[in-house]
């Protein structure tokens, strides 16, 4: 009898993805297409990552340069790098242990790395003061996550320990709190008023789990995954009121802030909570997660991540520390890449001049890409689309005929994993269905990465046009 | 705002002002107490969410003893070095852990060279780089989304990099093949080890997953076992034997375990950590039949695999000894084996390399692989010398007993300590290990870990120390801690 037979229930309780059976057939597309089979398109968009260099995005050549000299010290010797790049090396190179990245780190990142990260953090809050010992480089926010939710949730206690989360939240959130014992508590963002996150609901969210488990976290993602939503200080304030009167611990996922497209502004939860004062400043829990996977690095491989921990019981952030400790270190390419990050080239710096170029030619396709998203879907039937205020996504709407949904139950599918399908197999687009990250009752949704390069989208959403048109045409 | 430096919070004192109840409030350093103002405010004290009473306390039992407090003041002595405070040292040896390059060692080169063009792909249009490495990095690039690194992979890792390392297993292992689908990459061996055991462990009470491993170990083992809530079976390598594992004592411990868990999964780290031992075919095959009658999950932690250098010692990988007793077991036994590239002569332990297996030449051509060889060869060879050296050294002094380091990169020797140290490390409320080594690295500026973080028999006590210091650094260190030795016997006499 196989020893696996019996594994562990919380492994066995979380979720299979949706994504899986279409990640099936976009590997049988592209043999299909490698061996040179007919199809509609010559090759697939995927667009079902938030993944900017997969999507086509070049990466800043200031981080690879420095990367590349961290890596292979012989090119300090060159002339061909620039000189803030080698003296930029340098400095990083001077803070691993034997000048290599091949050492091991300090528990929560090179203390160097961690100062100017606080300092980073301090800056973008206006000055609020930020103790690198309070930061915790690791790989990837969402390890980070992970390892404070582990904490958090208590698989041993009587009550099962509840989570609140968006009901539409990407799925490795969702599958980290259920692999470790613990429940999700789902509350829905108003899609109406631009998926806006209202604190009524949070309340309804609240008494519909009593009883049923024991909520210790409320988990906001700001900028939005999916809905690309950005917060406004007023709401902000209110989820932090809510979580200090319902004694909640405030999990506060920032990564997409560096991703703001509209008139809307990026503050962090850590600014608004010492604006609002004592006692709240002084007492709310948050942890705050940010990472180089994003914004216009878009460097998701290289797994550099940070959590920075606020008004903890110093006698449990001992322990998170021990906690930590077990994973070694973050990968140092990783701790190279957020301190890329958080100190970019300044005016007069030789690499300024193409770094600013390439960073604000990002930041224009972007945001030409959110504006033609929103014209081209909600120019069509059956297609909706809340503006796109930051994130990585966008998040329309598609409002399904009853031919489409019972044709997809006929299958054994959800509706809109259905339609994604059919958009791979017919238009050669994957873009991921609602239905992976949950959406409310009766509506679906698509998610795809809008930051790709304009061309790209163009045709994604030449495609989608066409497909969506027909689509709806066939199952009228 | 309270900002608290967890490593220097240790008083703690018990506020009680009207209104609140009372509750231990930590000295902030940074800045002033703000309990005071919340009472005069008559806005109701708030405990905290997260407490030690409402945490995880599965987290609470967790060690990591190659990070633990004895390197946290290794930390702070550094810092007091670098503001100019006197000691008895300039520096602090870190003979804590195993880090190659952190100690000297070099990168190789061609990695180094590879990655480098991987990470700024307009390298490849410079002349300065040889051939075969842009040739890799083009075939590594091509197969990443967008050809960045900078893209994310598929979980399980990049496809081709998956097959490379099967093919790798299978030149290691004469030819039995290695299936690409069957390895998945990691940040760094302990995370696959730790997703294998999280997998694994499940069930309540008597039911609960056993998990056995051996005393010593390697903390991450006894780690994710208190963090996962699993049920550890320790298993007793002999010492008097070089380290040596004896099936008897496997059938000992997990009998003993049937009592309070459900046994199901052993480990077994080959060459060992902390102990440096290098197990026989005959243990292997021994293991691996004892993993199959008593329908276990075999972890075979192999990333010291290259690091071997006692003669007459040799590596047998699980995989291998398995398949070459014949399908009976090949087909059946299950297990999952871990490799690193933290580990032998790369020591490239920052990029958080790794992978497990679960179970079942042109003349410049020819002169880049010699370059690669001798590399690899004086690197190694080095580390044979310090072994041999390190034990050497050892067993001269008396007090200090030391099995023959044959692999990996570690030393486990056995102390005797006085009862008068004994006592006295109770009194203050450690180990009597933790008291040795702490006393000298405020002595001597030399971190090891104490061999309680280990697990060690009862009544016995060691530490681990690296031998990666550079030879001459070794030589040094090495008599200090002899020196140490004497001194510290002559002290609590």
């Amino acid at each position: 009898m196989s020893v696996l037979q019996e594994i562990s229930s919380n492994v066995k309780n979380m979720k299979q993805l949706e994504y899986s059976a279409l990640a099936r057939r976009l590997k049988q597309i592209k043999e299909d297409l490698r061996q040179g089979v007919r199809k509609p398109f010559k090759e697939v968009i995927d667009v079902s990552w938030g993944d900017p260099h997969r999507g086509g995005m070049k990466p800043l050549t200031f981080v690879r340069q420095v990367l590349a000299a961290c890596l292979y010290p012989q090119l300090l010797i060159d002339n061909k790098l620039p000189v803030d790049v080698r003296r930029r090396a340098q400095k990083l190179l001077d803070g691993c242990a034997g000048r290599s990245v091949g050492s091991y780190s300090a528990t929560g990142g090179i203390p160097e790395i961690l100062q100017r990260v606080s300092e980073f953090i301090s800056r973008r809050d206006g000055g609020v003061p930020s103790d690198p010992e309070n930061i915790f480089i690791c790989c990837g926010s969402q390890w980070a996550l992970t390892r404070i939710l582990n904490v958090l949730v208590n698989a041993e206690a009587a009550f099962t320990t509840g989570v609140l989360a968006p009901a539409s939240c990407h799925r490795t959130t969702t599958l980290s709190i259920e692999g470790l014992g613990g429940v999700v508590i789902p509350y829905y963002l108003s899609e109406e008023q631009g998926w806006e996150l209202q604190v009524e609901e949070l309340q309804r969210a609240l008494e519909s789990a009593e009883g049923a488990c024991n909520p210790i976290a409320l988990y906001v993602i700001n900028p939005g995954n999916p809905a690309g939503h950005v917060q406004s200080r007023r709401s902000m304030q209110e989820v932090i009121r809510f979580a200090s009167e319902k004694r909640l611990f405030l999990l506060a996922d920032e990564v997409y802030q560096g991703c703001i497209y509209g008139e809307k502004e990026f503050v962090s939860y850590k600014r608004v909570l010492a604006e609002m004062g004592p006692p709240l400043s002084d007492t709310v829990e948050l942890a705050s997660f940010h990472s180089a996977s994003k914004g216009f690095m878009g460097e998701c491989g290289l797994r550099g991540g940070y959590v920075e921990l606020v008004n903890l019981d110093p006698a449990v952030q001992k322990y998170i520390y021990n906690l930590f400790t077990t994973d070694s270190c973050a990968p140092l390419l990783g701790q190279i890449a957020l301190d890329l990050m958080t100190n970019p080239p300044l005016p007069g710096d030789p690499s300024y001049f193409q770094f600013d170029q390439e960073t604000q030619h990002i930041k224009s396709t972007v945001v030409k890409n959110v504006k033609k998203v929103c014209e081209a879907v909600n120019g069509l039937q059956g297609f909706s689309c809340q503006g796109v205020e930051g994130g990585a996504f966008a998040f329309p709407r598609i409002h399904l005929p009853a031919k489409a949904i019972q044709k997809a139950k006929d299958v054994g599918m959800q509706p809109d994993t259905f339609y994604c399908l059919k958009l791979l197999e017919e238009a050669g687009v994957l873009a991921s269905p609602g239905s992976e990250f949950g959406q409310k009752e009766g509506t679906f949704h698509i998610r795809f990465c809008i930051l790709i390069p304009h061309d790209v989208l163009e045709e994604l959403l030449r495609r989608l046009t066409h497909f969506h048109s027909q689509f709806m045409k066939d199952f009228s | 705002m309270i900002f608290m430096k967890p490593l220097e919070a240790a008083q703690t004192s018990t506020l009680s002002s009207p209104g609140c109840s009372s509750r231990k409030v930590t000295e902030n350093v940074a800045t002033p107490p703000i309990m005071s103002s919340l009472a005069v405010n008559g806005v109701s004290c708030r405990g905290k969410v997260l407490t030690l009473d409402s945490m995880n306390p599965n987290v609470r039992r967790v060690e990591y003893a190659v990070r633990g407090p004895i390197v946290q003041r290794a930390v702070q002595i550094e810092k007091e070095l670098r503001e100019g405070v006197k000691k008895p040292f300039t520096e602090v040896i870190k003979a804590n852990i195993g880090d190659a390059h952190a100690m000297g060692q070099q990168p190789i080169t061609f990695f180094r060279q590879v990655l480098a063009l991987c990470s700024y792909p307009d390298l490849l249009e410079d002349n300065k780089f040889p051939e075969d490495a842009k040739k890799r990095a083009r075939r590594i690039l091509d197969a990443c989304g967008g050809h960045s690194i900078g893209a994310y992979s598929a979980s399980q890792g990049i496809e081709c990099i998956r097959q490379d390392v099967a093919r790798y297993i299978e030149k290691r292992d004469g030819g039995i093949p290695s299936n690409p689908d069957n390895i998945y990459l990691s940040t760094g061996a302990s995370d696959a080890i730790v997703t294998m055991l999280k997998l694994l462990v499940c069930g309540d009470g008597r039911d609960r997953t056993g998990v056995m491993i051996s005393i010593p170990q390697y903390p991450l083992y006894s780690a994710a076992l208190a963090d996962l809530g699993a049920e550890q079976i320790n298993y007793y390598l002999d010492e008097d034997k070089c380290w040596g594992l004896d099936v008897a004592e496997l059938r000992r411990a997990l009998n003993a375990a049937k009592q309070r868990c459900k046994p199901r999964v052993l480990c077994i780290i080959n060459p060992g950590n902390p102990t440096g031992q290098v197990q026989s075919r005959e243990c292997i095959e021994e293991v691996i039949r004892f993993a199959k009658e008593e329908n276990l999950f075999l972890m075979a932690d192999e990333v010291y695999q290259d690091n071997v250098y006692a003669k007459g010692c040799k590596f047998h990988s699980f995989k291998k000894v398995l398949f070459e007793m014949g399908p009976e077991y090949s087909d059946s036994l299950e297990m999952a084996s871990f490799h690193s590239t933290s580990k032998c002569y790369m020591g490239e332990c920052g990029f958080r390399g790794g992978y497990m297996e679960v179970l079942n030449m042109d003349p410049e051509v020819k002169a880049q692989l010699t370059k690669l060889v001798s590399e690899r060869t004086a690197v190694l060879a080095a580390l044979a010398e310090k072994a041999r050296l390190t034990e050497e050294m050892f067993n001269t002094v008396p007090g200090i007993t030391c099995n023959p380091v044959q692999g990996a990169m570690y030393t486990f020797p056995r102390i005797t300590l006085p009862q008068k140290a004994i006592t006295k490390a109770q009194e203050e409320g450690l180990v009597p290990d933790m008291l040795y080594c702490m006393k000298l690295l405020e002595e001597e500026g030399i971190c090891l870990v104490p061999g309680s973080g280990f697990g060690q028999k009862e009544g016995t006590f060691h530490f681990r120390m690296t031998i990666l210091p550079p030879t001459e650094k070794l030589k040094v260190v090495l008599q200090k801690i002899r020196d140490f030795h004497l001194r510290f016997t002559q002290e609590f006499s």
